[in-house]
């Protein structure tokens, strides 16, 4: 059995509005090992809260509660500042969706590779720059001195979030948290992307969440998948028994995708129950 | 109803759009596929009349277009974009948004054209007053095609219509295209990076890869894998095996 | 279809007014204003800085029933008198009432304030909007004019426009707003730049609309809520060039009073008569922030998304 590195009991996520508290996350209950695990649902179904709550990186009016909270056996909940920053890029690394926001625009991408690396290891500036290079090797880039001189407008998208995963990669992580890591990107491109995380996952025995809202992408490359709803956690199944999927909301979410393969003139449309959110 | 030959555009240095040709009869719908900075989207904002750095021919119902659209134009042609964020003005309701296009070709009778438009594209009559950033996205992306609809124009040019939207949005959406195609007899042409959407709502499909159009084929040819070039075969590999679990 | 009236048992007009289905558009449109103004009143600050500017405007049109003396009037042997019954808030130099001064300068100040304002937010407006969204020759022009104007001192053109006509409130005024627009050209045209290219702006083109329709309907309202702000931030330092124009004898002509050029003259006796030149400056101050707190208050408002 591989070593517990999240352990998520009872999580709610609240925000005050005018009208009362909101819930955004409710009653999630969620571990994750050493494999790769796939949050999918629409947007507001509070899949990205979910997994930034890990680290701690929510909105500042977010009202969190939990009956357990733990990263690596660390209680994020009552963590202060000082151990959050530990985890943080370094124990575990955040992809966010678009390369061109995550990126600094006036800094070079090996500058800033290294620079990571520097923040969590001792070494030089020598050996951080020959750390960058090496880790823009991982990720697959043909030219790594070419791309570690360049600044990120001169980067296409998925060149940005390769040196973005060059970047998490740095200090070596125990978890990665992939936030719509490919929604940005061209189809061939988004599929290398995601061949590329899980090789690196899997070679460097690290856990990773992958958040999206394609669930068949996400089913096709991870281990399980758990399904979100309004803020809860309907379904939660191997990626491989996708087409068992039980509850009507995932079958819902399988079915009304178009498809080249068997194409209907019309398409089903979700008829959402009240009941789901009992 | 739409003829395109031998279109080119150039921005400064490059050539974004090559030597792209394709018809679309009357009451069909033309699809083009394409990676970003495949010039899918150029395409569309040519003939929309957006992009004015254009050579080429291009014809609506047999009449050449020429560099600047005429108001007339306008009734005819109209467009859905594909962030239903960034296509609606955040300071106006809809109520504004949909007789916009009533005031600006002098079109009455608006009260009851625009009650008629939203119930056309299935939204509720209380949306009228509300502002953009209080509706879904879904709701917003209803709003965008029902304004293209006020001036009742006989073409849609669709750009990405449900790249934005979830995917249990994107089929309700994609279904009210496929009625009001039905309902009103339009010609549709639309770009998108999604081969199902595309093959879905188009009869005929256009491929495109650095800015040439590499191959024309019927979305049964697609589906059937009768194809003909290596990036057409490339791109609907990607998208079929996403689809058997 | 007619505004349907509220029913006085079954519907207040809060009801009719908050509804979330309003069954026209002129109940929409009160219903949105009554909103405003229910956001407006939310905010303390900004009913603050609306109640004492309405007071201050109030104050100054009636100042001809309020004033306890004539504000023209000397009176050398009472010069510089210390706040009492008979001069509320002390003589000048000249011996004239303070009090009744600064409620007759008010009608100057602030009327020379709205004028300019009146004048120069359009002007820069439209501008700003204009250059930035015709772009090419149109805008280069636009901008160069506009910079030439930023480029000169404010005070020394606008002094050089006074000398040219005639010293006086009027051609202050004009003074003024010629050296005052450039900013919000600038700052319109910025704001326009980013607009431009939204897709909206492209779905409005599509629909056919005018390039001028555009512009004005569709552009110059998005750059409005920055553009209140930084005249409601600009509004003291108006207050100040007029004052500045009044003390070198090219604004105000004495002895109309005016607050700036009251503090100018009563500068010399800070140190022994301090009142005579603070007085007039709180009042500057007051009216100032006063107007600050009304323009966040306005922006806060006027952007929806923020709601």
């Amino acid at each position: 059995m591989s070593p517990v590195l999240v352990d998520i009991a009872n999580l709610s996520i609240a925000f005050p509005t005018q009208q009362g508290l909101s819930l955004a996350v409710r009653e999630v209950s969620l571990t994750l090992g050493v494999e790769k695990l796939g949050i999918v649902g629409e947007s507001g179904s509070g899949k990205s809260l979910t997994a930034r709550s890990i680290l701690r990186l929510l909105p500042s009016n977010a009202l969190v509660t939990a009956d357990r909270m733990e990263f690596a056996g660390i209680d994020v909940l009552r963590a202060r500042e000082a151990e959050l920053r530990a985890i943080r890029g370094r124990r575990a690394g955040l992809i966010l969706q678009d390369p061109k926001y995550a990126l600094n625009p006036v800094m070079t991408a090996g500058e800033q590779i290294s620079e990571a690396w520097r923040a969590h290891r001792k070494g030089t500036r020598r050996q951080a720059r020959a750390a960058a290079l090496d880790l823009l090797a991982q990720v697959q880039i043909r030219d790594p001195e070419r791309v570690a001189r360049s600044y990120p407008h001169e980067l296409s998208g998925g060149m940005g979030q390769r040196v973005m995963i060059a970047m998490m990669l740095a200090p070596d992580p125990e978890l990665l948290i992939a936030d719509e890591p490919t929604s940005a990107l061209d189809a061939t491109v988004q599929a290398e992307i995601l061949r590329l995380l899980e090789a690196l996952v899997s070679r460097r025995g690290m856990g990773l969440i992958l958040i999206s809202h394609d669930l068949p992408l996400v089913a096709h490359f991870c281990d399980r998948v758990v399904v979100m709803y309004a803020g809860r956690i309907v379904e939660e199944l191997g990626a491989a028994d996708l087409s068992h999927a039980r509850h009507p909301y995932t079958r819902g979410l399988i079915d009304c995708l178009p498809t080249l393969t068997h194409p209907k003139s019309r398409l089903p449309v979700m008829v959402r129950d009240p009941a789901w959110l009992a | 109803m739409i003829e395109v030959e031998g279109l080119h555009v150039r921005f400064d240095d490059v050539h974004a759009v090559n030597n792209v040709s394709f018809a679309v009869p009357r009451g069909s719908g033309f699809g083009i596929v394409g990676e970003s900075g495949s010039g899918k989207s150029t395409v569309l904002r040519a003939f929309s009349g957006l992009n004015p750095d254009w050579t080429g021919t291009m014809r609506l119902d047999g009449a050449k277009l020429g560099r600047q659209r005429e108001k007339q134009f306008f009734r005819r042609v109209q467009m859905v974009f594909q962030d239903p964020y960034g296509s609606l003005h955040p300071r106006q309701t809809v109520d504004r948004a949909l007789s916009e296009p009533l005031l600006v070709h002098g079109i009455g009778d608006v009260e009851a054209r625009i009650l008629r438009a939203l119930a056309e594209v299935a939204l509720p009559p209380s949306v009228r007053f509300r502002y953009p950033h209080q509706l879904s996205g879904g709701q917003r992306q209803r709003v965008a095609i029902a304004r293209a609809l006020m001036a009742e124009p006989e073409v849609l040019l669709l750009d990405e219509p449900t790249s934005a939207l979830d995917v249990s949005v994107q089929a309700e959406v994609l279904n009210l295209l496929a009625d009001l195609q039905q309902r009103r007899g339009l010609t549709y042409l639309m770009v998108s990076h999604n081969l199902a959407v595309v093959a879905h709502l188009c009869p005929m499909i256009g491929v495109m890869l650095g800015g040439e159009m590499v191959e024309q084929l019927s979305a049964d040819d697609l589906r059937h894998n009768r194809i003909a070039h290596a990036h057409t075969a490339a791109l609907r590999a990607l998208s079929t095996e996403l689809e058997e679990p | 279809m007619s505004a349907a009236l509220p029913g006085p048992a079954t519907l207040s007009w809060r009801d009719w007014l908050l509804t979330d289905t309003p069954a026209s558009r002129a109940q929409a449109a009160w219903g949105r204003r009554y909103r405003l103004w229910r956001d407006f009143r939310a905010n303390t600050l900004a009913t603050g800085g609306l109640v004492v500017a309405v007071v201050l405007i109030a104050l100054t049109l009636a100042a001809p029933w309020l004033a306890t003396h004539d504000p023209g009037v000397q009176e050398l042997a009472n010069r510089l008198q210390p706040p009492s019954m008979a001069h509320w808030l002390g003589t000048d130099e000249l011996g004239r009432d303070v009090f009744s001064r600064l409620l007759y300068g008010g009608r100057v100040t602030l009327g020379m304030v709205v004028a300019v304002v009146l004048m120069v937010a359009p002007l820069g407006l439209a501008i700003g909007c204009v250059a930035g969204y015709a772009g090419g020759a149109l805008d280069r022009v636009l901008m160069r004019v506009t910079d030439v104007f930023l480029a000169f001192p404010r005070l020394i053109l606008a002094l050089a426009f006074v000398a040219a006509i005639k010293p006086g409130v009027t051609s202050a005024i004009f003074a003024i707003a010629l050296t005052a627009w450039p900013p919000y050209a600038r700052l319109a045209r910025a704001e326009t730049l980013t607009i431009r290219g939204t897709d909206f702006i492209a779905a409005t083109r599509l629909t056919g609309a005018s390039a001028t329709r555009i512009v004005f309907c569709h552009v110059a309202p998005l750059c409005l809520p920055s553009l209140v702000v930084r005249v409601t931030l600009d509004m003291s330092s108006i207050i100040l060039t007029a004052a500045s124009l009044g003390f070198l004898g090219m604004g105000a002509q004495p002895p109309s009073p005016e607050w700036g050029a009251m503090i100018a003259t009563a500068r010399r006796f800070i140190l022994d008569q301090w009142w005579v030149p603070t007085i007039p400056g709180i009042a500057i101050f007051v009216a100032s922030l006063s107007f600050n707190l009304l323009g966040d208050g306005l922006r806060d408002v006027l952007d929806p998304k923020q709601r």
